[in-house]
């Protein structure tokens, strides 16, 4: 087996050290090392967004990334999104537009639109959705998370 | 995930050192998005995984408004987010904001996409339209070659395993040239290419086409020149009858496959439907009608 490593990286603003083999992705990592399992799972080849956190502040897709290569990073998953005095914003836009069913897709979701409203604050539908096109959801279709996406950003 | 280990060279030498050692063994990784796929699924199963994002000759991005030299590890979001490419090099950054979702981009290479070597490959046809080259580091020295040269068939390419892929360099932008690149696929964002097509142009003083080049893809083995397209284009005006027939000529070219993403009529068709329309904006933005 290959030798393990130590990785330090700061997840959600704390510094953290974890020993982990190459061959896991940083996905697994969070889930099974650091307990971190607000992110998902979906189809772990890049194509569904559901385990979408940010990597240096970019959007990234954690299945596709081993954990060795984020030694030094700042990571930031779904637990680091609400404060101590509750859900963010953009967590309550999706709330209150119900734009989630069984909630898979979530995490990703919200990672995504964070990323997004950073760099489009006041973004149009099209922007929106080819912003999210690298996530998937089954069950309530878009429309939903469209408008929560701007709602957030009226908010915001 | 198949057991490997993990190493991170800090130049070329090291990692041309790495490979060489490991005698086939050893895989380069540059943003994963297809490496670590394979493996996972089994299509790879290398003892060591190289990593090459932290040799800087390869995250380098050279940019003026006459010359680009792209680092192979440089992702496709840093060619999306720069103006000049987006302006001088169009082609390739209509290519870069279409591979995958945000989330691919910002971690997926044009350096990557050339050595996956896909007949598919989005970046292709517009290295192709751009004139690029590869410079390819290893044991026996330095070698550049054309990009169309560097794919050898579906998934080949002409890297042995002992070789890196270091930068892709284009020929200097000149006045009155113009680029784009378009692909057809069934669903909006987020698909593999049916067809791609990119086209340069360059017009004379008097407005004619004084030099041109169209690369197509998913439409043979590899992605290829349509050197034909561009004799016929010479000295021709940039209108639309001129242009139909290129498309024409394009579908005489092509030796397309049948799969579940279309037919061999389909994407026959299609081809020349493509080529026209590309021909048009890079005619547009040569003439300075459209950036």
């Amino acid at each position: 087996m290959a030798k393990q490593r130590v990785i330090t990286a700061s997840i959600n603003g704390t510094s953290r050290s974890f020993l982990c083999e190459p061959r896991q992705t940083m996905l697994e990592v969070l889930r099974d090392n650091l307990d971190l399992t607000g992110t998902k799972e979906g189809c772990s080849n890049g194509n569904c967004g559901a385990c979408t956190i940010l990597l240096n502040g970019a959007a990234v897709v954690s299945c596709m990334i081993l954990a060795v290569e984020c030694e030094g990073a700042e990571i930031e998953t779904i637990e680091g999104v609400a404060d101590k005095d509750g859900l963010a914003p953009l967590q309550n836009a999706f709330l209150e537009n119900a734009a989630l069913q069984c909630g898979i897709c979530t995490p990703g979701f919200i990672m995504s639109t964070k990323a997004l409203l950073r760099d489009h604050p006041n973004p149009t539908e099209a922007e929106i959705r080819f912003g999210l096109a690298g996530n998937l959801c089954r069950c309530t279709g878009y429309d939903k998370i469209i408008c929560a996406v701007q709602s957030a950003a009226r908010n915001e | 995930m198949r057991d490997f280990e993990y190493e991170v060279p800090t130049t070329i030498a090291e990692a041309v050192q790495i490979l060489s050692s490991h005698k086939g063994r050893a895989k380069p990784l540059a943003g994963g998005t297809d490496l670590i796929d394979y493996i996972r699924t089994g299509r790879l199963s290398p003892d060591v995984v190289v990593d090459l994002k932290q040799i800087s000759e390869l995250k380098t991005l050279v940019v003026t408004e006459t010359q680009l030299k792209l680092g192979a590890a440089v992702t496709c979001q840093q060619i999306n987010n720069h103006t000049t490419i987006k302006k001088y090099f169009s082609a390739l950054s209509d290519a870069c904001s279409i591979i995958g979702g945000m989330q691919i981009q910002n971690r997926a290479t044009v350096g990557g996409n050339l050595c996956t070597s896909g007949a598919a490959a989005d970046s292709m046809p517009a290295l192709i339209a751009l004139n690029a080259s590869c410079e390819i580091h290893g044991p026996r020295g330095i070698e550049h070659l054309r990009v169309e040269d560097f794919v050898t068939g579906p998934a080949k390419n002409v890297l042995h395993p002992d070789q890196i892929l270091v930068s892709i360099n284009f020929t200097n932008h000149i006045a009155r040239t113009g680029s784009c690149y378009q692909r057809f696929i069934p669903r909006n964002e987020m698909d593999i290419a049916v067809v791609g097509v990119g086209a340069a142009l360059t017009l004379d003083e008097q407005g004619k086409i004084s030099d041109s080049r169209i690369g197509l893809g998913a439409v043979a083995p590899i992605p290829f020149y349509a050197r034909e397209i561009s004799e016929y284009l010479q000295g021709q005006y940039p209108i639309g009858d001129v242009f139909q027939h290129a498309g024409e000529i394009a579908r005489t070219l092509v030796s397309p496959i049948d799969d579940h993403r279309g037919t061999i009529e389909f994407r026959t068709h299609v081809v020349g439907v493509l080529v026209q329309r590309v021909l048009t904006v890079a005619a547009s933005r040569a003439s300075g009608s459209e950036n």
